[in-house]
């Protein structure tokens, strides 16, 4: 089942826990009941129809968005509060725990987010100098060494104005990974791209996989899909529909929804 | 009709004196209204409520009381909290709290426009509300908050006059001193206006230039 591209099997003990996470915006319940686990070096794909709730999963472990209930843990930590003492009632965290828990996952966004008035250089710096508390220079060289990392060497003191789509979306990469996250999300990294652009950023996906890092990725970019991932889970209106290893999944899907999806995004 | 030049020429290294007073004024409050507007503005976006509501009810009172009253009240208000800080001083705090008030908007509105990815990106990096507003919004803002906070230097400029009711010998003043002894308010009025005219021209053109040497990313 497990393709040449991918690492060994994920641990047994899941590194990241979501149960019955659900999410209303207003009175449209856009998650409903989500459940599932992801083990250390696991790579999962997320894939599922426009709407289907996809970016709110994600925004709802790194804390974006307040869960309206259900419970995230990683590592064994709750995720957003804890419970009080008595055991009866939730505590929500404050500010510093909450950065403090973010910051344990790294986002990369479909528009990059780059912060457009800093160098390469200095936007993959930030975040260890600010919130690590790591000097000035170590900062630098560790986000140089990120930076080399997803082959921008050359580029660490350009803007991201002066900076190819690719080449902005590997900074941000290299932007989530110098906070040495437990795992990283990614929500549609290569759709806001120009095709030929597209390459390039799935091949730094592809290597950091490879290298073992745990990964959730939202992405309609079914040929990484199957090469990289570990585990495919489909989502449609709020729920998972199915999941299972990419081959199984692609090739005999379980349920009608699944199978309409994928004959649509292969037809695209 | 006939203009009075000897009057004129007496006047203009007079009103030269006064320009200086003015312009002095006018820096010293641009710049004690600048950090106080950005404090004010960074308050107001901050996450302590009560701060908040206190900034928002001070820009209110800024902006819905005449200017000329808020001198007076200053200037009468100090020496009754045991502060007598003298007119000129006084006339100095009075425009810094008024220019103040409107930069802590300006600086609020640019930096509220600053696109949601970015503080969201911020805060995926585990940056907290002070620090995204330090290192990552309000370094984006300043670009655009440029032609704003010109326009309030240049009214803040226009607005020294003002202080001729409480006898800082400012710019007016010192016209309204030269009409009291040779009458001839005509000719001083206008050479006022020509004065505050090229004050102001110069600094549009410093601003333009100012705006356009920074970056646009
Ligand atoms: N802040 C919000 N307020 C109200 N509704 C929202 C908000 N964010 C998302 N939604 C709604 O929740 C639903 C799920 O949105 P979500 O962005 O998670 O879907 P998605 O699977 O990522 O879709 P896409 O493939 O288009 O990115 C959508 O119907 C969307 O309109
Ligand atoms: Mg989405």
């Amino acid at each position: 089942m497990v393709g040449p591209e991918r690492s060994s099997l994920p641990a047994p003990a899941p590194l990241l826990s979501i149960r019955n996470l659900c999410k209303r915006f207003g009175d449209r319940m856009v998650l409903k009941d989500v459940s599932f686990e992801i083990g250390a070096g696991e790579a999962v794909v997320l894939i599922g129809p426009s709407g289907s709730g996809k970016t709110t999963v994600l925004r709802c472990l790194n804390q974006l968005e307040t869960p309206t209930s259900g419970t995230i843990t990683l590592a064994g930590d709750v995720i957003g509060g804890s419970l009080a003492p008595d055991g009866t009632r939730w505590k929500p965290f404050g500010e510093a725990d909450i950065a403090g828990q973010r910051r344990r996952f790294g986002f990369v966004f479909q528009r990059f987010n780059l912060f457009p008035h800093l160098s390469a250089l200095q936007n993959v710096a930030l975040g260890p100098r600010l919130t690590l508390g790591l000097p000035k220079a170590t900062a630098e060289a560790r986000a140089a060494a990120h930076l080399e990392r997803v082959r921008l060497a050359d580029h660490r003191d350009k803007r991201p104005g002066q900076l190819s789509g690719g080449q902005q979306q590997r900074v941000a990469i290299a932007r989530a990974l110098a906070m040495e996250p437990e795992l990283i999300l990614f929500d549609e990294p290569t759709s806001a791209l120009d095709p030929e652009l597209v390459h390039e950023v799935l091949d730094v996906m592809r290597a950091l996989a490879r290298d073992g890092m745990t990964m959730i990725v939202v992405t309609h970019e079914m040929s990484f899909a199957r090469q990289v991932a570990h585990r495919v889970v489909f989502m449609a209106d709020g729920a998972i529909v199915e999941q299972g290893a990419p081959d199984a999944l692609f090739t005999a899907p379980q349920h009608e929804t699944t199978r309409r999806f994928l004959a649509h995004v292969r037809n695209r | 009709m006939s203009i009075d030049w000897a009057v004129v020429a007496m006047a203009i290294p007079l009103l030269a004196q006064g320009a200086l007073t003015s312009l002095r004024i006018a820096a010293l409050a641009g710049l004690l209204g600048l950090a106080g507007g950005v404090a004010l503005g960074l308050i107001a976006l901050g996450g302590f409520t009560p701060a908040r509501l206190a900034v928002r009810a001070y820009v209110d009172f800024i902006r819905g009381t005449p200017l000329l009253i808020q001198i007076f009240i200053v200037f009468f208000g100090l020496p009754m909290l045991g502060w007598r800080p003298g007119e000129y001083l006084s006339g100095v705090i009075a425009l810094s709290l008024n220019s103040a008030g409107y930069i802590a908007e300006i600086v609020r509105g640019a930096v509220g426009s600053i696109e949601r990815g970015q503080t969201e990106a911020a805060q995926s990096i585990g940056l907290t509300r002070g620090k995204i507003l330090l290192h990552v919004l309000l370094p984006q803002a300043i670009r655009p908050m440029t032609p704003a906070l010109t326009n309030d230097l240049i009214t803040l400029v226009k607005n020294t006059s003002l202080l001729s009711v409480i006898s800082v010998y400012e710019l007016t003043r010192s016209g309204q001193a030269i009409i009291a002894s040779h009458f001839a308010p005509l000719e001083i009025f206008a050479l006022l206006a020509l004065y505050y005219y090229l004050i102001i021209s110069v600094l549009a053109y410093i601003s333009r230039l100012i705006e356009r040497k920074l970056p646009a990313w």
